[in-house]
């Protein structure tokens, strides 16, 4: 702002600050209306302490963006709160924006229930229902209401099925326990269960880490299969992952995000120092 | 993950395996010191008094009812008589009124107890869910005399006023509602046992619920569950848990003596209306022993006393299998909250 003693130098240059604030301003609008999901100094806190801090992220739409970094530094915390996941934590407190589709999620009077359900999430565990298989991916349709008749919801759960990459394995035997499945089937089962509600965003909180190579590398096809239709985070310890699936890779460090780039150039000419020590395996 | 898989065994484990007969000295002195064998030795002993006090109980009570056994044989589960005078003796108006006081007690104290647990599980903060869970457990401690005299003095006055004239009044078309409205009866006997298991259910419910996996909880929240229905998610992976605490409180409420036998009426008879006095079975055992005077009034009572045992013994047995059931499935829980 100018002051009244200021010189008419000291005046323009001030105008020009702010044009080209306003300017930075909206091109930021302009990426954040055009991203899927887009942060903006995000803290957040367990408690007293800072898992999180002043996070801002694009993340685009129809990609899959990779979220890398050591054990504790704030990756799974972050993506939980792209669908309010943490607030089932108590003592947890959010501050910042998280838009998606250039809505404010935290904003009051937001539907926590819907967003969730626009918002869907896989985690490092599986975590069937003790029910049957169908009635697994059912549940979300059920709940949500989103199917009319008993033949739009058995078609919606083949369809479900079908896109996770199991329906081979389970069409003979929808009515079996979901917890007679093997590790990588009840993973993929939980994927299935994610897809039924047909959500635009997919969170993927370490989706393979508990899973053998073979069950890790379907998990890998099916994140890149699912691209064409979603938007996915996923979250991951291994690098080879990240390399292998993610057009963007993002590295948090300490509950602060380093560096988002191309997984391209994240892999062979990281921008900083901090993250090329980290992929080389200099610490981590 | 758990790892499930046995440590292999040696090749002379195995062969001491398939050999498959009790070694006592291997059980009692598997290291060959002489301080440990007495140290073991001293506590497998007190093991086995417990085991031995179970054995003596039964065969002992069994023993004694052969004289009620021999001149009844099953009749005593059929009969409505009680005449120690005439020397006879029927078991039914006792059995009726602890299984129809106990259902009651239960009717009415299920849905509470789940409210409560549900509520501290799921809902309350913190802050309020550690104190109001302590108090439960407290209440639970309170001694049963202490029950029934609250139940004498407050309890059935209350009911004879307000409670019992109400239900007569609206739902007297219904034969449970019928009957003179003494406050004293099968009524009164119900809700003191619904108000002393409640504490118990409400305990149970709650460790049950709170050993459900959170990942159970998140997977329903991430598909867009709302509160009731991850809380019916969570019901659901504790069914088998929350039936045996709800039979765990049906043990306690068949086998309870003092606070019924307080505010029940003590008749032996069987009525449909719920104002009408009843008996249990724990309750005449604790009336009339010391006036059976006959043999043959001894051994009923004593029968009355195997068959009490006897159920209560199963029932509680179920019930802590369905709890355990519930525990160790959820073993395996996983918050998922890593990196």
């Amino acid at each position: 702002m100018a002051t009244p003693t200021s010189t008419t130098a000291s005046v323009k240059s001030a105008t020009e600050t702010m044009q080209e604030r306003t300017r930075a301003f909206e091109n930021d609008r302009e990426s954040r209306v055009a991203a899927k999901v887009s942060v903006r100094e995000l803290d957040f806190f367990y408690g007293r302490a800072q898992a999180l801090h002043k996070i801002s992220l694009d993340v685009g739409s129809q990609i899959v963006m990779a979220f890398i970094g050591p054990s504790g530094c704030g990756k799974s915390t972050f993506l939980r709160t792209l669908n309010r996941m943490n607030d089932t934590i108590p003592g947890t407190r959010v501050e910042g924006s998280v838009q998606i589709d250039g809505q404010d999620i935290y904003a009051p009077g937001t539907d926590v229930v819907e967003l969730r359900r626009r918002v869907g999430m896989v985690f490092q565990k599986s975590n069937p229902f003790p029910k049957s298989i169908f009635d697994n991916v059912a549940y979300g349709l059920r709940i949500n209401k989103l199917t009319s008749s008993k033949t739009e919801l058995s078609d919606r759960v083949e369809e479900a099925l079908t896109n996770a990459a199991l329906w081979p394995e389970v069409k003979d035997r929808l009515k079996a326990s979901a917890l007679s499945l093997s590790g990588g089937q009840q993973q993929r089962l939980c994927i299935a269960r994610a897809l039924a509600v047909r959500p635009e965003v997919i969170l993927m909180d370490e989706p393979a880490s508990a899973l053998d190579p073979i069950a890790t590398q379907k998990i890998e096809e099916l994140i890149v299969e699912l691209k064409r239709q979603y938007t996915i985070v996923i979250v991951t310890h291994n690098m080879q992952q990240a390399a292998r699936v993610s057009d963007e890779t993002a590295f948090f460090w300490l509950g602060k995000l380093v560096e988002v780039n191309s997984t391209e150039q994240m892999f062979t000419n990281p921008n900083e120092k901090l993250t090329e020590d980290y992929i080389t395996g200099r610490f981590g | 993950m758990r790892n499930l898989q046995p440590n292999a065994p040696t090749p002379a484990a195995a062969q001491g395996a398939s050999a498959r007969s009790w070694n006592w000295r291997r059980t009692l002195a598997p290291t060959g010191n002489t301080g440990d064998t007495v140290f073991r030795s001293i506590l497998f002993a007190c093991a086995f008094i417990l085991l031995l006090i179970v054995i003596i109980m039964i065969g002992a009570m069994a023993v004694n009812s052969l004289p009620s056994l021999r001149a009844f044989g099953f009749g005593f589960l059929t009969s409505q008589e009680w005449n120690p005078i005439a020397g006879k003796f029927g078991a039914l108006p006792f059995i009726y009124g602890t299984i129809l006081s106990s259902l009651l007690a239960l009717f009415i104290s299920v849905p509470l107890s789940l409210g409560i647990a549900i509520f501290l599980v799921e809902q309350a903060p913190r802050a309020l869910a550690r104190p109001v869970g302590f108090l439960v457990e407290l209440l639970a401690a309170i001694p049963s005399v202490v029950y029934g005299l609250w139940g004498i003095f407050v309890l059935a006055p209350a009911l004879r006023e307000t409670v019992e004239p109400s239900l007569a009044r609206w739902f007297g078309w219904l034969p449970f509602f019928q009957g003179n409205i003494t406050g004293i009866g099968l009524f009164t006997g119900g809700i003191i046992l619904a108000i002393m298991i409640t504490p118990i259910i409400t305990a149970v419910v709650r460790d049950v619920l709170a050993a459900v996996p959170v990942s159970q909880r998140e997977a329903a929240f991430a598909l867009g569950a709302t509160k009731w229905e991850t809380t019916r998610v969570v019901l659901t992976n504790g069914a088998a848990g929350i039936a045996g605490a709800i039979i765990l409180g049906l043990g306690r409420a068949i086998g309870e003596t003092m606070a019924v036998t307080m505010v029940i009426g003590n008749r032996a008879q069987i009525s449909a209306s719920l104002f009408e006095p009843s008996y249990t079975i724990a309750s005449v055992l604790a009336n009339e022993f010391t006036e059976a005077t006959g043999e043959l009034y001894l051994s009923a009572l004593i029968e009355l006393g195997l068959i009490l045992f006897l159920v209560t013994f199963t029932v509680n047995g179920v019930a802590r299998l369905l709890v355990w059931s519930v525990a160790h499935r959820a073993g395996g829980s996983s918050v998922g909250r890593a990196g």
